[in-house]
């Protein structure tokens, strides 16, 4: 049983398990942090960003300055977005039978993956995760492709360009290569990763191919693959429709925890019993601020969205249009009334803002149970609904049309896209970062907020981070691994150490028993276990004429002579070809090349030789000067007259004595008087 | 007894003796035991019984086995002590065979109802009353009752297990105090019956290393050595005292904690701590052989002593300080903490504990804090106090909890690991750190408390219990903050604190958990009581916004919230330091002045707290003669007791009437001493002619007020106005204050006359009285219980 890691981000993971025959992708996260090396895309014609000086070297050396734009202090790539993929090399992606998807956020490099591989398998996930994975998609491919970008820079991942900024010298800005001066990348793009594997987005097209080869399946569903295995989408708790996956065969099993949580929002509890007696246990998506508890958090997005709007400031939210947003909004429905708030507009804007708060009221039976209940008054699931309807909170899908017409300050809004490179965030960025009445504040962990913020620096609007993530802490962690007691665990490498920033909390790690084995990006595991059995069905003819012999209370054994055969994944004991009836002549004697004869069956001996007793035998049949030692396997019965041993071990009896086949087979059948034969 | 209640008793007798006749509740049974004690407390016992027959009848009922009922059983078990008590009537019950019968092996305790927990409670609490004089020992000694009272120790009831215990300390007590002079022999053989046996029992159970039967023994004694001081006590310790230095040699420990309590109370009893008995020996021992969590509660005995060997209290201290000397040493680079007394360093055992658990690193923490938190104010606490390494210990557990601190070593790091987010310890640690705050510290140590005071009001992942002792610790330094020399503000430190503080409460003002906002209302309101005269403070505050939020809070959802914010803004307001600035919601509208906005809380505010908050700040606004209410005090005082009159909450009209004593003394002169509820500020107001001032008094309706409540149904409120009416009587009345008021024409004479007619003194004694003093006779018991039976069953209903 193989892993096989194409993604090194703990929470945006991409594994392939190779288990029994199936081959399995759990998860294809996209890792959207690359985006950060680019300029933001304006809804608006932003003449600063229009207007930025290219890049050149200190000898001014000016090849990549069409490319590479200088802004604030930073370098930055003027080109559109690029994305992080998941190695495609390390493993032929179109031999993948399955993709199992686990919540919406692990799902977004699934066209990549569908569309470009020659994938051909099928792709499991539940209903909310593929409604709301599509529309996070879609906002995705709206923001980009609305602000249609000339250029396309390549250049400068150029393989000799990005090699040599990997190599350092004196303060890194150049170095001789075979006596050429070669151009080297400024920091933070010659740092960046994979850059070979980046790009541009997908289009509308793509995903709609994509989504189509998913098939929706319910909590607790088991799904069978090639019979070989069961997979098991199990509830996590974190996202609506989020699971973890069960793969299971009937001696093996393997337990995929991706994003879980465990703190009551809104989803359906995490099923955390159906996690218990796995063999292996990977461990992914765990929180990615360990030291922030969500709910100081959020007391600190009100705190200071509330201060800031007093002052006649406005907040901006940069967010996904599905999550966290849902658990802000309630929070703010029960707080606006208390901290004066009730007159001020809540603005959310997204190409599928309208379709997310709908959405949101329609699962009612992934939902956590309060909301559930609530279904049946009937009221609406969520709050944002009365919120909407007293207007406090209006949507809109662009900044364009309605809104503009609408907008009242000070207001909060919320919007995406969290990179703040693309998306209508871009546009308040711009209009409201010079003034420090206003305040942004983050709360989606997926980006460092200071490098989100470096293209729009020097920023005089006040900067919050709240960073609010629901899943596993790793105290959470050591509580569900002493509940459910994997044999083995296997996480990312981040998870078993503390974090670089704070290498003294030891508690920021996966603490268990035997150490949890890690992976990290282009790594194949071979997973810690050995399948020792296997499940074969016996045909009930044979069944039948099978004579078995108790040879302890309650323990029957019987031989079998059968073939095996085996198709599907599926082994079946049949009842061997009958012997061909005797006929005469040469024919006779060709058959009986064909089948080879059938040796005479020795008996099968079972027990165990009591080393006293046989001991008195022995001298009973005249052996006099018989010695016993023991060994660490068992006992040497001395004959020293006849210089014979008899080793007597658990699995093996050997009589070792000089030439004298008589005396052994003497020995052999007093031997044999204490064994069961069948 | 008076001849009605001697008529009535044989009837109730008969009712209590019959089987068929349940009795109808437990405090019936209980008022009439009371009242018999004060009876026999009063006079003969033997009389009594001599001239109510039908009492010993009752009595020998009990051992008619017919299945009286557990309470009546119990109920004459322990009215046959009270009755016991006196040697008369031991003697002559004992002559009627009763007291064997009652409580030998033919009463209730070889009968079925003997499984009933309140039937051997009462057996035990009869002995209790019984064994009062030398002749009960003999009897007690004799029927095997010791025996039973033995067993009775581990009772499954707690109750009965307790009072056993009691019991054989009593009776350990009354045999020894015995008649001989001097103290007794050492010898066993020449004690009293009872002793022997007593002692010889716990010499058994010490010896029998069993847990439960060790920790009884030690609980007896324990209670002994609490209670009793004859010179006896010596002797008996001396004799016991190798057996307890036997249990020290035990592994594990059997009853550790009882152990400690024992100690502690030898250490304790006048009679032995003067005379050296080996005890501190032992003393020394245990804090060496105990745990570092069973050693705490014995060290911090130890250092409350009044007079010890001073190396027993150095080894005490120690013991104590060992937990935060192992956090010292976890989080610094150097070898040993600095300033912790010799020989205190983390040793392995205690580092084992902290290192053991989750549980036992916060319990052994919070217990070691909470033990230096109660020694650090008392006279007797070592000396010197080692004040700079304390403070840097609770620091460092701060840092610990809050993972900012840098651990030095591996134990550091598992130390973090295990305290990281424990709220417990925070807590803990956060008390302590506010109780150090009565002295200061080295300043590099005060820069640092104030430092993780502020990481800890900032942070938003402090719990709201955690930010409340946050706020109260930091209230304490900043109280105990050194004023600049030579200037009456506050000295830079502080000021440079305060300006960080600020935006702190002002976000926590903003909390959205109620519990973050009250608090910090809470602390807003002690520090402007404090420092409401500071420049500095004032200045800070003023630009700071918080008044404002303060202000915006009277109107929040939660009523707590409400309540803390009408108490700081009305101090605020005191100080001058109210917001003046209109908010932005009200831009543009007439803002309303804060009196008004407190009348609106008063007048419509749905919960209690609030409107008592309310009235509270009325009142101190009226004694401080706040510029708003001298505008015009009478419209002022008449608004607010006609919103109080109306409240539905007693609380706000006992307040009202706080407010119109505060209004009479300012208008009629100070009230007399004897009047409890004096004006705090000597203020001496020269009393303006008296009618003129009885005239103001009727202008604010004030007579209406106190007169209708009066007779208002809430008793408090009835007494605060009687007290009123009588400081009004008093200033009016005397020194012809009465003729110059009869001389002017439109005097309210007629209130006058009702004072004067009015029983006030009376009405007083009458609602000092317990609101069922009328009907708490003797007889009116008697009437009750033979009213209930019979009837029982058709009247079920709570008569409340």
């Amino acid at each position: 049983m193989k892993l096989y890691c194409l993604s090194g981000h703990p929470t945006l993971p991409c594994n392939v398990l190779k288990f029994k025959s199936t081959t399995i992708m759990l998860d294809c996260g996209l890792d959207m942090t690359s985006t950060l090396n680019f300029l933001p895309l304006p809804l608006v014609q932003s003449p600063r960003l229009s207007n930025l000086p290219g890049w050149s070297l200190k000898d001014g050396n000016a090849f990549l300055d069409k490319e590479l734009k200088e802004c604030s202090g930073h370098v930055f790539v003027d080109s559109v977005p690029e994305f992080c993929l998941p190695e495609t090399e390390l493993i032929d992606l179109s031999t993948v039978d399955v993709i199992l998807i686990s919540n919406y956020h692990c799902m977004m490099a699934l066209p990549y993956i569908t569309e470009h591989t020659g994938f051909t398998g099928t792709v499991y996930a539940t209903e909310p995760t593929v409604q709301i994975g599509r529309l996070l998609m879609e906002e995705l491919v709206n923001f980009i492709e609305r602000v249609p970008k000339a250029q396309s820079a390549s250049l400068w991942k150029n393989k000799d360009i990005q090699r040599n900024s990997g190599c350092s010298m004196e303060d890194g800005w150049e170095c001789r290569d075979g006596g050429r001066k070669t151009r080297l990348l400024p920091s933070p793009l010659k740092d960046a990763v994979e850059v070979s594997t980046w790009r541009r987005c997908y289009t509308m097209q793509e995903v709609n191919s994509a989504l189509s080869k998913i098939q929706l399946v319910g909590y607790s569903q088991k799904i069978e693959l090639f019979g070989a295995v069961q997979v098991t989408p199990l509830s996590s708790g974190y996202a609506l429709g989020s699971s973890n996956w069960i793969i299971q065969s009937h001696y093996e099993k393997v337990s995929y925890v991706s994003g879980s949580s465990l703190l009551t929002t809104h989803p359906q509890p995490m099923d955390q019993a159906s996690l218990k007696n796995s063999d292996v246990l990977v461990l992914t998506g765990l929180t990615q601020i360990p030291t922030a508890n969500p709910d100081g958090m959020v007391g600190e997005f009100c705190s200071n969205l509330a201060l800031t709007v007093r002052n006649g400031g406005n907040v901006l939210v940069p967010c996904y249009p599905s999550g966290v947003i849902y658990d802000l909004l309630e929070c703010l429905y029960q707080y606006i009334d208390s901290a004066g708030l009730s007159n001020i507009p809540f603005y959310f804007i997204s190409p599928v803002a309208n379709s997310s708060l709908e959405f949101s009221q329609i699962f009612a039976e992934w939902l956590c149970h309060n909301k559930q209940t609530k279904v049946y008054l009937p009221e609406p699931p969520f709050p944002h609904a009365e919120l909407i309807q007293t207007n406090k909170l209006r949507h809109y899908p662009s900044i364009h049309g309605d809104f503009s017409n609408d907008f009242r300050q000070p207001c909060v809004v919320f919007t995406g896209h969290p990179s703040l490179r693309f998306g209508d965030v871009v546009h308040f960025m711009e209009l409201w970062g010079k003034s420090s009445l206003n305040t942004v504040i983050f709360t989606e962990p997926d980006f460092s907020y200071l490098e989100a913020l470096a293209p729009y620096q020097p920023l005089a609007m006040k900067c919050i981070y709240c960073p609010i993530d629901t899943r596993l802490n790793f105290i959470q962690v050591s509580k569900l691994l002493k509940e459910v007691q994997p044999l083995h665990v296997v996480c990312p490498e981040q998870y078993t150490q503390p974090p670089p920033a704070q290498s003294h909390r030891m508690d920021l790690m996966i603490d268990c028993q035997p150490p949890a084995m890690s992976y990290r990006r282009a790594e194949v595991l071979a997973l810690p276990f050995k399948r020792l059995f296997e499940k074969i069905e016996i045909m009930p003819e044979l069944a039948d004429s099978l004579v078995p012999m108790e040879i302890k209370p309650g323990i029957s054994l019987a031989t079998v002579s059968a073939v095996l055969h085996t198709k599907d994944n599926k082994h079946v004991l049949q009842p061997p070809p009958r012997p061909a009836p005797p006929t005469s002549g040469k024919k006779r004697k060709r058959a009986s090349e064909d089948i080879p004869d059938c040796k005479v069956l020795k008996p099968l001996l079972s027990g165990s030789i009591p080393v006293e007793q046989f001991v008195q035998t022995l001298e009973k049949h005249g052996f006099s000067d018989v010695k016993v030692e023991d060994t660490a396997k068992g006992h040497i019965v001395l004959l020293q007259e006849a210089e014979t041993l008899i080793q007597i071990e658990e699995d093996s009896t050997h009589i070792i004595c000089d030439n004298d086949e008589m005396l052994r087979v003497r020995l052999r059948d007093l031997v044999l008087k204490f064994l069961q034969k069948f | 007894m008076d001849p009605e209640c001697s008529q009535l008793l044989p009837a109730l007798c008969a009712v209590l003796a019959d089987p068929r006749q349940p009795v109808a509740d437990d405090t019936c049974l209980e008022k009439l035991l009371d009242w018999f004690k004060t009876i026999t407390e009063a006079g003969s016992s033997l009389q009594l019984l001599q001239e109510n027959p039908c009492l010993v009848e009752l009595l020998c009922h009990v051992l008619k086995p017919q299945g009286l009922s557990a309470r009546v059983l119990s109920f004459s078990l322990r009215l046959a002590g009270v009755f016991a008590a006196q040697e008369s009537c031991f003697q002559y019950l004992q002559q009627a065979e009763l007291l064997p019968g009652l409580f030998g092996e033919a009463g209730p305790l070889g009968q079925a109802a003997w499984s009933a927990p309140t039937v051997r409670s009462g057996w035990i609490q009869g002995l209790r009353s019984l064994a009062q004089h030398p002749s009960a020992l003999p009897f007690l000694a004799d029927c095997g009752t010791l025996d039973t009272i033995f067993s009775l120790q581990g009772d499954s009831s707690l109750f009965v297990a307790s009072a056993a215990g009691q019991l054989l300390v009593h009776i350990l007590g009354l045999s020894l105090q015995g008649p001989a002079e001097g103290p007794p022999s050492p010898q066993a053989c020449d004690w009293p019956v009872c002793a022997q046996k007593i002692v010889g029992h716990i010499e058994g159970s010490l010896r029998s290393m069993a847990t439960p039967q060790v920790t009884q023994a030690l609980n007896v004694l324990t209670t002994t050595f609490g209670h009793c001081h004859g010179p006896w006590m010596q002797v008996l310790w001396e004799r016991l005292s190798p057996l307890v230095a036997c249990l020290l040699q035990e592994d594990p420990l059997p009853a550790a904690h009882s152990l400690v309590d024992l100690l502690l109370s030898v250490a304790r009893s006048p009679v032995l701590s003067s005379s050296d008995c080996g005890l501190w020996e032992t003393l020394a021992q245990t804090l060496r052989r105990l745990s570092p969590a069973q050693a705490g509660p014995l060290a911090l005995g130890i250092l409350k002593l009044q007079d010890c060997p001073q190396a027993l209290r150095a080894q005490a201290f120690g013991v104590l300080l060992q937990p935060l000397a192992c956090v010292l040493t976890a989080a610094d680079q150097a070898p040993g903490p600095p300033g912790l007394p010799e020989g205190t360093t983390g040793d392995s055992v205690t580092v084992d504990t902290l290192l053991s658990s989750k549980s036992a690193c916060a319990g052994l923490l919070c217990q070691t804090l909470a033990h230096l938190e109660l020694l650090q104010p008392l006279p007797q606490r070592p000396s010197p106090w080692p004040q700079a390494p304390l403070l840097g210990a609770a620091v460092t557990i701060l840092r610990f909890c809050n993972g900012s601190a840098a651990p030095a070593s591996d134990v550091g790091g598992r130390l973090c690991a295990i305290l990281a987010g424990c709220v417990r310890v925070q807590r803990a640690a956060l008390d302590f750190l506010g109780a150090l705050a009565q002295e200061t510290g080295p300043q590099e140590l005060v820069t640092q408390v104030s430092a993780v005071l502020l990481e800890y009001l900032r942070s938003p992942d402090s719990s709201p219990t955690v930010l409340k002792k946050a706020f109260q610790a930091t209230l304490r330094w900043l109280l105990s903050s050194p004023r600049a020399p030579g200037c009456c503000d506050l000295d830079p430190d502080t000021q440079l604190f305060l300006r960080e503080l600020l935006p702190v409460l002002r976000k926590r003002l903003c909390s959205p958990c109620w519990e973050v906002r009250d608090s910090g209302l809470e602390f807003l309101t002690q520090v402007t009581r404090h420092w409401g005269g500071q420049a500095g403070f004032r200045h800070a505050l003023l630009a700071s916004e918080v008044p404002e939020l303060a202000e915006q809070l009277l109107r929040d959802p939660e009523s707590y919230v409400r309540a803390s914010a009408v108490t700081a803004v009305g101090q605020l307001s005191s100080q001058g330091l109210h917001a003046t600035a209109a908010s932005p919601e009200q831009l543009g509208g007439q803002k309303e002045s804060l009196l008004a906005e407190l009348l609106h809380v008063l007048s419509t505010d749905s919960e209690g707290f609030p409107r008592r908050a309310a009235m509270q700040v009325f009142t101190e606004w009226l004694r401080d003669r706040h510029a708003d209410v001298a505008e015009d005090t009478e419209r002022f005082v008449a608004r607010v007791l006609q919103a109080a009159s109306r409240d539905l909450d007693w609380e706000v009209r006992a307040q009202g009437l706080e407010l119109a004593l505060v209004f009479l003394a300012q208008t009629l002169g100070q009230p007399s001493a004897r009047c409890p509820y004096a004006v705090a500020a000597p203020q001496a107001t020269p009393p303006g002619p008296l009618a003129q001032a009885l005239r103001a008094l009727s202008r604010v309706r004030l007579f209406e007020f106190a007169f209708r409540a009066l007779f208002d149904c809430d008793r408090p409120v009835a007494q605060k106005s009687c007290d009123l009416l009588l400081f009004l009587r008093a200033q009016a009345t005397p020194s012809g204050g009465l003729q110059e008021a009869e001389g002017s024409p439109d005097v309210p004479e007629a209130v006058l006359a009702v004072l004067r007619s009015l029983d006030l003194e009376g009405l007083r004694g009458a609602l000092a009285e317990s609101s069922d003093h009328v009907e708490k006779s003797p007889q009116s018991l008697l009437q009750d219980m033979l009213a209930t039976v019979g009837v029982r069953g058709e009247n079920q209903a709570d008569c409340y």
